[in-house]
């Protein structure tokens, strides 16, 4: 893999990275006053539980953001931070730190979104390949007008429709949460089980959502590439109809269907994260949501910059993997 | 096909009132061939019609917290129910369901109208503003887009009143529309009639609006019907989330109660059902509409399947 292609490629992961920390540093300080340093104040005032470490924290943020020091030091010790993903303590659990929390919730979202987007994406390449075969079963034909239609509906609104019909009504899954209440998560076969019972009705919801939307893809890519002369020389070599398929039709359209699913890991995680909150699933999604009902600021800035990351980190590895797997791209600038 | 029939029409300089009548009749003839169009225009068409019935049957006072006995199930007088805080549910849909479709419809309108301008200054002047906007777009839309906005709501005091949804959702709202146009206005430019213009020596500004322009409008209007889509899903989910404004009655903050007081695990199904089914006839009928509009716009795409 040549090198400039490379350096391209991490040079606009750091710009994003860059763009990500800039956005929320320079945001809170736009309407004059800081809203930040306003609910730090808030909580101090408050009493009680919440009151906790407030002092502590503003202490802290005075010393590194105070108005006495000017705006570009802030600047820059704000780019130092969150480039070591120090986003200070959970204002809402004080003497816990922001990165920790996140760290324990990543595992969680990783591995729902994972699993879910390679299933959906493979079942719906699947699916778009077999319906631009003319001998496609009859079934998959019926299939396809659903698909679509559930492909049209936010994942969270299919999961407030599962949590009724199999989790409330049928009691087949549970309704919330990701393990029964009473058990540590840990690597014990049991737990582990629990853990993939209590994910299947999140997961479910995303794959049926976004089938429709790979199976359209694929089969786009399908119709345009028929005709094809490298096709037709395939045919007209007398190769089976199965081995064209695989081999010749299946193969060149997955290259865009790849560059696909790296334009929408963006869209999936916005969709996941409220999926995740009406399930109660003990994600990133969640843990956003209620420091949103916390007002937990610098809980919301590390969640937020922490995907941004973690998007941006899957759609560089995405972008290495396809010069790999197709030769002809040119590395050369566009 | 559309497209060819209109072609048809333009030398017959018959009566105004002829031509017309041909237009209506080559527009339920090209209708029938696309049931996509009609089933996504009717959904949404249902919608309205719900909403104006409503506001003249509903007394929309009552959407009010505390003006009905709170978790009521459905009664003559009450034909929703009312929901944990007292309103009456009906009358909060017939408020909300214009609101949601009014952050979506601005949003969106405003995103495509961005979204077409940069695309074209971008293809008709290339060089450091092509580079400058197609980079700005590619890098756009890959960050999770629901992250940004949450970032900008996060900063607005006591939650996203309407018109502060409207600004946050077209924040991000240009970006997709740039790029798809941007593709047409790039294949559109090298068309023969473009060069006629250019000799015959037409300013740019006069050959975008008076050539481009017109031939884009069936893209601008598809994308119009994604870019309103994706803006009702981004309010949608910044309300779900808690981003929105307490007071507001969209469809986004009925989900985010729902969500907030466990509706649907206790039974209270006359809060919860119809939203959903909203939020659904709306999603489903503009996605129908976009499907529909995609093979106005480009006839070649016919399914072949």
């Amino acid at each position: 893999m040549p090198t400039d292609y490379l350096l391209k490629r991490a040079g606009l992961f750091l710009l994003i990275l860059w763009l990500a920390s800039t956005v929320n540093f320079f945001l809170p300080r736009l309407g004059g006053q800081d809203p930040i340093r306003a609910q730090l104040g808030a909580q101090a005032a408050m009493g009680g539980a919440s009151q906790i470490g407030a002092k502590a924290m503003i202490e802290e943020y005075d010393k590194r953001f105070g108005l006495d020091r000017p705006l570009w030091q802030q600047y820059v010790t704000y780019l130092g931070d969150t480039l070591r993903f120090e986003f200070n303590f959970s204002m809402s659990s004080y003497p816990t730190k922001v990165v920790d929390i996140i760290w324990r919730s990543m595992p969680w979202t990783i591995t729902l979104l994972g699993v879910t987007t390679v299933m959906a994406w493979t079942m719906g390449t699947v699916l778009g390949a077999v319906l631009t075969q003319p001998n496609a079963p009859r079934a998959i034909r019926y299939l396809l007008a659903p698909i679509l239609t559930l492909s049209a509906i936010p994942f969270f609104l299919l999961g407030l429709l599962l949590i009724y019909l199999l989790g409330f009504q049928l009691k087949w899954f549970p309704l919330a949460g990701g393990y029964d209440q009473g058990l540590l998560p840990a690597w014990d076969p049991k737990i582990v089980l629990n853990m993939v019972y209590h994910s299947v009705l999140p997961a479910l919801s995303i794959i049926l959502a976004s089938i429709g939307f790979w199976t359209l893809g694929m089969r786009g890519v399908m119709v345009s590439t028929q005709g094809e002369d490298y096709l037709l020389f395939a045919e007209a070599k007398g190769l089976r109809g199965r081995t064209i398929f695989l081999r010749y039709a299946i193969r060149n359209a997955l290259l865009p269907q790849l560059t696909a699913l790296a334009l929408a890991l963006g869209n999936i995680i916005s969709g996941a994260v409220l999926v995740e909150v009406i399930f109660q699933y003990p994600g990133v999604g969640s843990l956003l949501y209620q420091s949103i009902r916390a007002s937990d600021f610098y809980m919301i800035q590390g969640v937020v910059f922490i995907i941004i990351v973690a998007i941006g980190l899957a759609t560089l590895i995405l972008d290495l993997i396809y010069p790999v797997l197709d030769p002809r791209i040119t590395y050369a600038r566009r | 096909m559309a497209t060819v029939a209109r072609e048809q029409a333009l030398p017959r300089w018959d009566t105004r009132g002829n031509r017309l009548g041909e237009m209506a009749v080559g527009t339920l003839r090209y209708l029938r061939r696309n049931p996509e169009l009609v089933v996504g225009i009717s959904l949404i068409l249902a919608l309205l019609a719900f909403v104006v019935i409503g506001h003249f049957v509903v007394d929309l006072d009552k959407a009010r917290p505390l003006s009905n006995r709170p978790l009521a199930p459905p009664s003559p007088s009450l034909p929703l129910g009312s929901d944990k805080q007292g309103r009456n549910l009906l009358a909060v849909l017939v408020v909300g369901t214009p609101q949601t479709i009014q952050i979506g419809l601005i949003a969106g309108l405003i995103g495509v109208f961005i979204g077409t301008v940069l695309a074209l200054v971008a293809a008709f002047y290339r060089g450091v503003a092509d580079a400058f906007i197609r980079g700005v777009v590619d890098i756009g839309l890959t960050i999770p887009g629901l992250m940004v906005l949450v970032t900008l709501a996060m900063n607005v005091k006591g939650g996203l009143s309407i018109p502060q949804m409207i600004m946050v959702v077209a924040a991000l709202a240009w970006l997709f529309p740039a790029r798809v146009i941007r593709a047409q206005v790039l294949s559109a430019r090298d068309r023969a009639y473009i060069d006629v213009a250019r000799l015959s020596g037409a300013p740019t500004w006069a050959i975008i609006i008076t050539e481009v322009l017109p031939n884009l409008m069936p893209y601008i209007v598809a994308s119009l019907v994604g870019s309103v889509s994706a803006a009702v899903l981004a309010s949608v989910g910044l309300e779900v989330l808690g981003l929105g404004s307490f007071d507001s009655l969209t469809i986004g903050m009925t989900l985010y109660w729902i969500i907030y007081y466990a509706a649907i695990i206790n039974s209270w199904w006359w809060w919860w059902l119809p939203p959903i089914i909203i939020i659904i006839v709306l999603f489903t009928g503009l996605f129908m509409m976009a499907v529909g509009l995609d093979e106005f716009a480009n006839p070649r795409l016919r399914r072949r399947v």
